[in-house]
């Protein structure tokens, strides 16, 4: 049922649709209802429940320290390995999950799709949502990490700074960006099976082409803009910049990667509503 | 009340046939390469229009069934009036909300409890939660589950699965309500009532609806016009009655009697010790309800079989399995040399199944348990109402079976 009255007319659409921003709105009590169905839902059969969220990234953390820090011998900007490499993954496992559900949205819900209407994105946007509440599990293991470190070593030169308070607006670019490539994956997947494989293949090498287990600082100055054009660079950076204090951060580079985003979504939105249209034939 | 509230106009689809199944990048490049070439790829040739120019008008507050042959468009339309997929040309103009029911217990999810799922489904068929939350009791009770409303519903019965469906679809407030097939499922006497309550839905409130339906009972129980789909062109549109008497007529002349079953499903069958190659039903007469029913089946033997029965079965068309005739029910089965063609003939004084369309199964056992032969559902027959068919019958969804018994009644003055 269309919660909304007025007439409703049905026709072939030529080429791309704008966002219908008030239909959606229309329908944000599915959204609410959606991601916590996705919580409750992940949580009811495993035994350890939301602990999982903190498991992943710890032990993700020690095998970095141990691998590229001490192995590896890899600069941490002169920071406590664990706290750098832990810093580091709190936007990128946000942005790997995102993808990962976003990019599943048309197939993963084929069967619910091709019985109801309401608009497609409810689903990618809820998932954007729910994986915040594993941020924010995580994000609490953060600060508990870096008071026990702040409280070991009382002479340590990195703190966080008081800008942190910025840091919601680099997960709403973060978040942002992961919708806009989760739209356009879910797009190509639902037309092409080849991307289901490669969505994943491609999160892992993303990884190495994001500064997370090395800092920006590493890269030399006159290819930090391509680095930037990775949309997730600077975010990754931000954060390190201000929960610990260091980072090679600029404005340019901020510029670059928030353009970056902005098309990524705007494209993304696009594709993904050209293609829901007609998917179910399809499926 | 003069402006239609669903006006349909040259409304059309395509479906690309070999393209249904997602792509691999391989073939759309091919595709893409043939178009350079400026040749008609072979792909773009397979299509089929599943709709065709369909026109049609409903006023408010009218309940309009849809009706024709498996494949002749009836949920294409559905889909696309519920904004399932796009059409390919024409428009639909719809004026006012619209829910459509597609299905029962859409995106329910069996981890969460039966309260849950009233707020989930409510909200994905478009239903805010405020307005779930003062219809909840209303829902329970409708559903007749409040002792298990807060069990996940994986615990729930099918029976309990589909009442809490209906119960959160019945609930909604639409103008417009759109239902697909969705009455087939669930017993009889919650069929009754979701029957009764989309009457009081559209009577007592003027809403409209639109109703798929292969039970043209309900059809012409519940609609007061109708709509004959056919090979994706509207056949037909009149009063329900009329249209539904056509659309039967129709069916009993195109209805094959004659089935060749040498290369029914694939070549592997050819090398079965012995094979079931064509079946007669009834003589080519109609079936009705009440009436006698026949059935020839012709078979070939490749190698010797031993201790041979068949068996036919009647299911329904969503393939619930209602009857079954073996030929060995007294015992008698029979031996055959390879190389040998025969027949297997049944006969049935008084058919016992309710009017409606049914799937025939056929059937060769060797002994008790090895299959010589199967073919499920490999041919459909529409039963038609007889003369001692009563009302009432019509509306047991193509389920039912009538069978004969003796009868002795007893009565006499006094309590």
């Amino acid at each position: 049922m269309t919660p909304f009255s007025g007439e409703i007319a049905i026709r072939p659409t030529r080429g791309f649709r704008g966002l219908a921003a008030r239909e959606l709105w229309a329908y944000r009590d599915l959204v609410f209802l959606f991601v916590w169905r996705d919580f409750v839902a992940r949580y009811k059969q495993t035994v350890l429940g939301p602990l999982w969220f903190v498991f992943q990234p710890l032990i993700t953390t020690v095998i970095f320290t141990a691998v590229f820090s001490h192995i590896a011998e890899l600069s941490t900007d002169g920071l406590p390995p664990t706290l750098f490499y832990l810093c580091g993954l709190l936007p990128w496992n946000y942005f790997a999950q995102t993808f990962n559900s976003t990019s599943g949205t048309l197939v993963a819900n084929a069967g619910l799709f091709g019985k109801v209407y309401f608009p497609r994105l409810v689903v990618p946007i809820a998932a954007v949502i729910s994986n915040l509440i594993a941020f924010a599990i995580q994000f609490v293991l953060f600060v508990v990490m870096y008071g026990l470190h702040r409280a070991s070593h009382v002479d340590a030169t990195y703190g966080m700074r008081w800008d942190a308070l910025l840091l919601p607006l680099v997960l709403l670019q973060v978040a942002a960006f992961s919708l806009g490539v989760g739209l356009w994956l879910a797009a190509l997947t639902a037309k092409f099976r080849d991307f289901a494989v490669l969505s994943t293949f491609l999160v892992q090498l993303w990884m190495y082409v994001t500064p997370i287990i090395y800092p920006l600082a590493k890269v030399p100055e006159q290819w930090r803009v391509w680095v930037a054009i990775n949309p997730m660079a600077v975010p990754v950076e931000a954060f390190r910049y201000l929960l610990l204090g260091t980072g090679a951060i600029n404005a340019t580079l901020i510029a670059v990667s928030l353009a970056m985003t902005a098309a990524a979504l705007v494209s993304g939105v696009l594709v993904f509503q050209r293609v829901e249209k007609t998917f179910v034939d399809v499926i | 009340m003069s402006r239609p509230i669903i006006e349909v106009r040259g409304l059309s689809k395509r479906y690309r046939l070999g393209t249904i199944g997602a792509t691999s990048l391989r073939e759309e490049f091919n595709r893409w390469c043939d178009r350079l070439r400026r040749q008609a790829s072979p792909a773009d040739q397979r299509e089929f229009w599943a709709l065709r120019d369909v026109s049609f008008e409903v006023s408010p507050g009218e309940v309009v069934g849809i009706i024709g042959r498996n494949g002749a468009g009836k949920s294409t339309l559905l889909k696309i009036l519920s904004r399932i997929t796009e059409p390919t040309g024409g428009e639909a103009l719809l004026r006012g909300r619209v829910a459509s029911l597609l299905e029962i217990g859409t995106g329910f999810h069996p981890e969460l409890t039966g309260r849950e799922n009233i707020f989930l489904n409510g909200a994905i068929l478009g239903m805010t939660r405020a307005e779930v939350r003062r219809k909840l009791d209303e829902i329970v009770a409708f559903a007749e589950i409040e002792k298990f409303i807060d069990t996940p519903v994986k615990r729930y019965s099918s029976g309990m699965h589909v009442r809490l469906g209906f119960a959160v679809a019945a609930h909604l407030e639409p103008e417009i309500l759109i239902v697909d097939e969705v009455l087939s499922v669930g017993d009889y006497a919650f069929q009754r009532k979701c029957l009764g309550k989309m009457e009081e839905v559209s009577r007592g409130d003027g809403r409209t609806v639109l109703f798929v339906s292969h039970n043209l009972g309900s059809v012409t129980g519940l609609c007061g016009r109708a709509v004959w789909l056919a090979q994706g062109r509207v056949q037909s549109i009149g009063t329900a009655d009329d249209v539904v008497a056509e659309y039967v007529r129709s069916q009993t002349d195109e209805t094959r009697s004659d089935y060749d079953l040498r290369a029914w499903g694939g070549p592997e069958r050819a090398a079965n010790h012995l094979v079931i190659t064509d079946l007669q039903v009834n003589n080519g007469a109609p079936l009705v309800h009440g009436g006698a029913f026949r059935a020839r089946l012709g078979f070939r033997t490749h190698a010797p079989v031993e201790s041979v029965a068949f068996a036919l079965s009647f299911a329904t068309v969503e393939g619930t399995l209602l009857a079954t005739f073996d030929s060995d029910h007294d015992g008698r089965r029979h031996s055959y040399p390879a190389g040998y063609t025969g027949a297997a003939e049944l006969a049935l004084p008084t058919l016992p199944l309710g009017p409606g369309r049914y799937a025939l199964t056929l059937g060769v056992r060797s002994g008790d348990a090895v299959w010589l032969d199967h073919l499920p559902a490999c041919s459909v027959v529409d039963v038609q109402p007889g003369p001692r068919t009563h009302a009432g019958f019509l509306h047991a969804a193509g389920g039912g079976l009538r069978l004969v018994a003796d009868w002795n009644e007893t009565a006499a003055p006094g309590p």
